[in-house]
């Protein structure tokens, strides 16, 4: 059992896109705050702070989470996935990135950060995925202005891309 | 959005959970998955001193079968559950209702116990316990409870769990063989809050027809026997003896038509696989 007091900062250390890191948070401080102000990732977007949008989505040792319903203090010691991690270079995007552009499934892109993390980890898990397992995983985030089915295509399209080059390896 | 000031307490077994719950009682809340707490934290309609974590809890995540129940423990998540291969076999229904709690996102962390103790009217899991007679088992320090999910589900969020007692599991009885179980719900969103949810239960001697999202706790409604040709009458006046109200989601009569429509649906289900 650790107890950690209200009004005082804790150091919580974690591997955030594979890299040691550590910073500090009150018991109170989510785990959406402590990565933009804390750790200055802003990659990860907050939007209604309760569970519902989806665009603070973003990986916990390899599960999909919503880091608004996750404390800082939580993690410590966990692995975190956010979708800065996901370019293999900073001149190359990942195929589901890629295939994001070349179907324009975003717009104005707040939405996008979460729904690559739920995406990713959807195509990682399920190797055969089929459009029904895109539409309910993607059923968990809210997009206003790209509309969904961009973002559908674009996520068929990758899965085909990710098929096709593990058939080829 | 921000949750007031708490005391974090990280629990490495339930037995801590329950002495740290029972020394501090209504100014302490367990954190089991967060998926309902967070939000009640976030929006300050719960401001506990003390935030009981038990999601490092290993002692917790069991989930264990017998001839007579399904047992699960507070920190099984609901994914875990989803994911277990004996899940058709040991409980149907809840086979049938577990993938609409929520997103594969929620239910990633979001644990079975935890949705039961927050109790919302709308919610699957609690119409499930409730449609199959199921129990929960509430721990004060060393000592154990056990109440039915007729007694235990008292209100809108209202359950019979004192606060310094904590949810160890909850159990899921087995069902006679050749019970047909059906599910139907219908939200503004897949995995949204049910506006209305039906489980139909059919075995040789009772249909029972459970009903979420439209009085404050699950309704339960049973017949003997049910004639497919009496059924439209039947469920128009269990649709009437429900306390349907008019809210944000829906009106009263849309509600009542959500009785009717998804009940029958619910039972068609469940005696296709009864049959």
């Amino acid at each position: 059992m650790r107890r950690l007091n209200a009004d005082q900062r804790h150091t919580v250390t974690l591997t955030l896109n594979g890299q040691l890191v550590e910073g500090q948070a009150t018991p109170r401080m989510l785990l959406s705050d402590f990565l933009r102000h804390e750790l200055a990732a802003t990659g990860t977007h907050v939007g209604c702070e309760h569970g519902v949008c989806g665009a603070c989505t973003l990986r916990i040792d390899g599960s999909m989470a919503r880091s608004c319903l996750t404390l800082a203090v939580q993690v410590d010691g966990a692995v975190v996935d956010t979708v800065e991690g996901l370019a293999p270079a900073p001149d190359r995007l990942s195929v589901l990135q890629e295939s994001f552009r070349k179907n324009h499934a975003l717009q104005c892109g707040f939405c996008t950060a979460g729904i690559l993390m739920s995406l990713d980890t959807l195509l990682r898990d399920t190797p055969d995925v089929n459009e029904d397992q895109i539409r309910d995983v993607l059923s968990g985030h809210l997009c206003r202005c790209t509309g969904y089915q961009a973002i559908l295509n674009a996520a068929l399209e990758a899965a085909e891309t990710i098929s096709k080059e593990t058939k080829d390896a | 959005m921000k949750p007031a000031p708490f005391d974090y307490v990280r629990c490495d077994s339930l037995d801590e959970a329950a002495q740290v719950i029972e020394q501090n009682g209504d100014a302490a809340r367990i954190l089991a998955g967060g998926q309902s707490l967070m939000p009640m934290l976030n929006m300050r309609l719960a401001q506990p001193a003390v935030l009981v974590d038990i999601m490092p809890a290993t002692d917790a995540r069991q989930i264990t079968v017998d001839k007579a129940v399904l047992h699960v423990g507070a920190g099984v998540r609901q994914a875990d559950l989803l994911a277990w291969p004996g899940l058709g076999a040991a409980a149907p229904l809840l086979a049938r209702s577990l993938p609409w709690v929520g997103h594969t996102q929620t239910r990633a962390r979001g644990t079975i116990c935890g949705s039961i103790a927050h109790a919302d009217p709308s919610s699957e899991l609690p119409l499930t316990l409730a449609a199959l007679g199921g129990t929960v088992i509430l721990r004060r320090g060393n000592k154990r409870r056990k109440v039915a999910a007729a007694d235990f589900f008292m209100g809108m969020m209202l359950t019979d769990k004192a606060d310094d007692e904590v949810i160890e599991a909850v159990e899921f009885p087995q069902m006679p063989a050749g019970t047909g179980t059906g599910f139907r719900e219908v939200g503004r969103r897949k995995g949204d809050f049910a506006i209305v949810a039906c489980a139909a239960l059919i075995s040789n001697d009772r249909v029972r027809l459970a009903i979420g999202g439209v009085n404050d706790t699950p309704v339960l409604h049973d017949w003997d026997t049910l004639d497919p040709s009496d059924e439209a009458e039947a469920l128009n006046a269990l649709a009437w003896s429900l306390d349907a109200r008019a809210d944000l989601h829906a009106s009263a009569r849309y509600r009542r038509d959500l009785v009717r429509n998804l009940g029958a649906t619910a039972l068609k289900e469940a005696r296709q696989c009864a049959a």
